[in-house]
């Protein structure tokens, strides 16, 4: 039991460590230390974290998906009802705070609305898909942000997706595939069968067979339950073989014997939900929550977020290892990036800039001319102004002319007139004389 | 839902970059509507889920134990374990006391009722043995910070490991020499740099020497001398999340700096086997409370806190390394402080000390890099 200590010369001044290697030492303890109570203490840390767990469930209009979700909470989920007027597919999203004795549930329930409704359905899947990028997106956004608060971080990732196939009896829908096909590299797809009391048992069989091969020939990975842990590998053994689950979902409650049981009433029988008889819901609900929520909550940060990461990374053009091999090239490529973008903003600055002062120039040069042309109106208007008052003077003055020759002439004429008279008078006189005589 | 936020803001004086706020609320968390459920569903199970989870993971622990020689660093791991981590060095057999400090680290599998822990202790001997002990806080330092990168690496490549072997300390427990009087300079220095970057508990060293009313006295001055420079240990204040914690914690605060003795003989008291240190006036039992702390501090660090340790250091330590990480490579592409994990093909020697090495030349100048900035 010797200390693996390091012999460096007393000249080295912190001689570093030696690693310690994947080969280390197991020690057998002289009595109780006390650390059996590690995992309790973890325990009380996720207590008091709380839970949070998010569903999806995609199917076509009127295969009892929220009635599914009532029956395996074993509540009524308040919420409005979807309201089927829009085209296309939507996506609703309701989160409910549930208790069980110490541990506090954020439940999220995501639900399509609209699915297959349409004629044309070769673009139904994208907003499903669109939606669980959206929630990597954020959840890697945050791990990206400098000052971060992941612990804090309410997880909105999809941690199982059920999809509701129709109860046809005879196969999957080329819808089924295709929707299913491109969900399985993002989310944990748990195919079940909807309504099922509309199938009996032996096409229940034939039915399950049919998909399952389907599935396997269509190369769609759907949700395995793990098997690597002896506590629960036997019965998720054996769960795995009854995929996909054929449920049925009822919250009318009838009391049969001395217990109250959910059940479907028809005039021909009652369908009991929790019967593992008529149905697998107990099977759902087991692997779902009772066996593998931690499992599948897993699976999503390892599995399918890493890979989100991953793809999204390189898109944006980071490697692990340059030609260098630089160990911090994440940084220093976002640090390139970064001043890529600066000098681009720069350069667009620079543009708008000059477009502008090139836009002001244009104005002034408009401006400069409407000046002259209006300076020029105004010396036209001035010469035709002065023009015309010079020609009114002159005709003044010509009439002033007139009047003045009038005068004279008034005058004389007046004058003679006068003279005129008196030598008249005389001139009558002497005519009168003449006359007399 | 409680959780531990962090706040901004803080006079530089704060020994914490940043202290978590009261308030519990998660960030861009939905509108929630509570629900009741009617029946057994089954939720509860999720716990078990988890530790089934946990136990077959394992766990991993990283303590370092930090003082000077001669204050029973090994022996007390030695005793907190259980095992012998390493041979406890007795003074004058040969062994040469170090000239300058080297940190030495181990690592162990222990088992305990089918929990496995990884645990990894690193001791430092050479601390605070020299004439100029200057500076002397600088490698403990750089390792503490290496560690930080090593796992920051880790985080951003673009494939990663499912699960990051987690090699942080998570907890640094301090030694101080029984002097009876107060912290020395050294100390205070030291805790006041440390208590930023990781989880400090101090403990009174080879308390045997001091009598029950040195001992209460000596923790009192220890206490006033934490105040007074602003120094936060473990557990930290700002960190207690509500009531119940508070309580818990103000108990233990009372209680640090812990005064405990080591021992790994085992001797017979009253019939019982104990573990204790043998002297002519009586047998000193490492494990009852009448004469030393050790319980104390062994619940601490093992029984009760060990989870909140490594969360801490997660949460707050490493979050705060990698924001002045990623906010410094904004200013240089590579800082004075970069570590250049890649074998380095012709090492420059830093400027870090005197005592620097070639090789690995820029961890000492990173940790002078921090001393200057933390100045």
């Amino acid at each position: 039991m010797e200390a693996e200590a390091n012999s460096g010369s007393p000249e080295d001044s912190w001689a570093f460590i030696q690693r310690p290697g994947e080969g280390c030492r197991t020690v057998p303890l002289a009595g109780h230390v006390g650390f059996d109570s590690l995992p309790d203490q973890l325990v009380n840390q996720s207590i008091s974290q709380g839970f949070c767990f998010n569903i999806l469930c995609v199917g076509e209009t009127g295969l009892g998906k929220s009635t599914l979700m009532d029956t395996l909470f074993n509540t009524k989920f308040e919420g409005e009802p979807a309201t089927h007027t829009q085209p296309g597919v939507q996506l609703q999203s309701n989160t409910y705070d549930l208790q069980e004795s110490n541990v506090g549930l954020k439940l999220t329930i995501v639900s399509t609305v609209g699915f297959g409704d349409q004629i044309n359905k070769e673009d139904s899947y994208r907003p499903i898909v669109e939606f669980i990028d959206a929630q990597f997106e954020a959840y890697l956004q945050e791990e990206l942000k400098i000052r971060r608060l992941l612990h804090n971080y309410h997880d909105s990732r999809i941690h199982a997706c059920l999809y509701f196939i129709a109860p046809t009896g005879h196969s999957l829908k080329s819808l089924d595939l295709v929707t299913m096909k491109k969900l399985d590299s993002k989310v944990n797809v748990i195919p079940i069968i909807a309504k099922s009391d509309a199938i009996s048992k032996s096409e229940l069989t034939k039915f399950k067979i049919k998909i399952t091969s389907e599935l396997v020939s269509n190369g769609v990975q759907i949700y395995q339950f793990p098997m690597d842990d002896e506590a629960v590998a036997e019965v998720n053994g054996t769960m795995n073989a009854h995929l996909p689950f054929a449920v049925i979902g009822s919250t009318e409650e009838l009391k049969i014997g001395n217990k109250m049981v959910k059940v479907r009433q028809y005039p021909w029988g009652t369908v009991q939900v929790e019967n593992e008889a008529h149905c697998d819901f107990v099977k759902l609900r087991e692997m779902l929550i009772r066996v593998n929520m931690e499992d599948l909550r897993e699976q999503t940060h390892s599995r399918h977020y890493e890979l989100y990461r991953r793809c999204k990374l390189e898109e944006m053009g980071f490697k692990d290892t340059d030609p260098d091999s630089k160990p911090f090239s994440l940084q220093e490529t976002y640090e390139a990036k970064r001043n890529e973008f600066l000098g681009e903003l720069q350069k667009k600055e620079e543009e708008m800039r000059q477009m502008f002062v090139q836009r002001v120039k244009e104005k002034e040069a408009e401006l400069k001319e409407a000046e002259k042309e209006l300076h020029e109106k105004f010396d036209r208007l001035k010469k035709l102004h002065q023009d015309e008052k010079k020609k009114l003077e002159d005709k003044k003055k010509s009439l002033d002319d007139e009047v003045n020759a009038f005068k004279q002439r008034k005058t004389a004429a007046e004058l003679l007139q006068s003279q005129g008279s008196q030598a008249g008078g005389s001139q009558t006189l002497k005519r009168d004389k003449e006359k007399k005589n | 839902m409680k959780k531990r936020q962090k706040k901004n803001g803080g006079s530089p004086m704060d020994p914490l970059r940043q202290s978590p706020s009261r308030s519990s609320s998660r960030a861009s968390s939905p509108r929630t509507l509570p629900c009741e459920m009617l029946g057994y569903v089954g939720i509860e199970a999720v716990l078990d889920q988890l530790k089934i989870k946990a136990m077959k993971m394992g766990f991993e622990f990283n303590i370092m134990v930090v003082g000077q020689s001669g204050l029973g660093k090994s022996t007390m791991v030695n005793t907190l374990f259980k095992s012998k981590m390493w041979k406890s060095t007795m003074p004058g057999l040969g062994v040469p006391t170090p000239q300058t400090l080297q940190l030495q680290s181990v690592t162990h599998v222990i088992e305990e009722s089918g929990v496995k822990l990884k645990l990894t202790v690193t001791d430092t001997p050479g601390f605070g043995d020299q004439i100029n002990n200057d500076k002397c806080w600088d490698p403990i330092l750089g390792y503490i910070n290496e560690q930080y990168e090593h796992y920051l690496q880790e985080e951003i490549l673009i494939t990663r490991q499912r699960h990051i072997p987690d090699t942080r300390v998570h907890c640094c427990v301090y030694f101080v020499p029984p002097t009876g009087h107060w912290l020395r300079p050294l100390d205070i220095e030291f805790l006041q740099r440390l208590c930023r970057t990781v989880n400090v508990v101090p403990v009174i060293a080879r308390a045997d020497s001091l009598t029950i009313e040195e001992r209460e006295a000596f923790r009192h001055r220890i206490q006033e001398n934490l105040k007074t420079h602003g120094i936060e240990v473990y557990p930290q204040k700002c960190f207690d999340e509500d009531i119940n914690d508070k309580i818990l914690n103000s108990k233990i605060r009372e209680r640090i700096p812990f005064a405990v003795v080591g021992a790994d003989r085992e001797h017979i008291v009253n019939g019982r086997c104990v573990l204790g240190r043998k002297t002519k006036w009586g047998i000193i039992e490492v494990e009852n409370m009448a004469h030393c702390e050790f319980p104390l501090l062994r619940d601490l660090l093992i029984r009760s806190h060990l989870q909140d340790l490594k969360d801490i250091t997660h949460n707050v330590h490493y979050e705060n390394y990698r924001i002045f990480r990623l906010n410094e490579s904004h200013v240089l592409p590579r800082g004075p402080g970069w570590v250049n994990l890649a074998p380095a093909p012709a090492s420059v020697p830093a400027p870090a000390g005197p005592q620097a090495n070639p090789s690995p030349p820029k961890v000492g100048g990173w940790a002078k890099d921090n001393s200057d900035e933390e100045c």
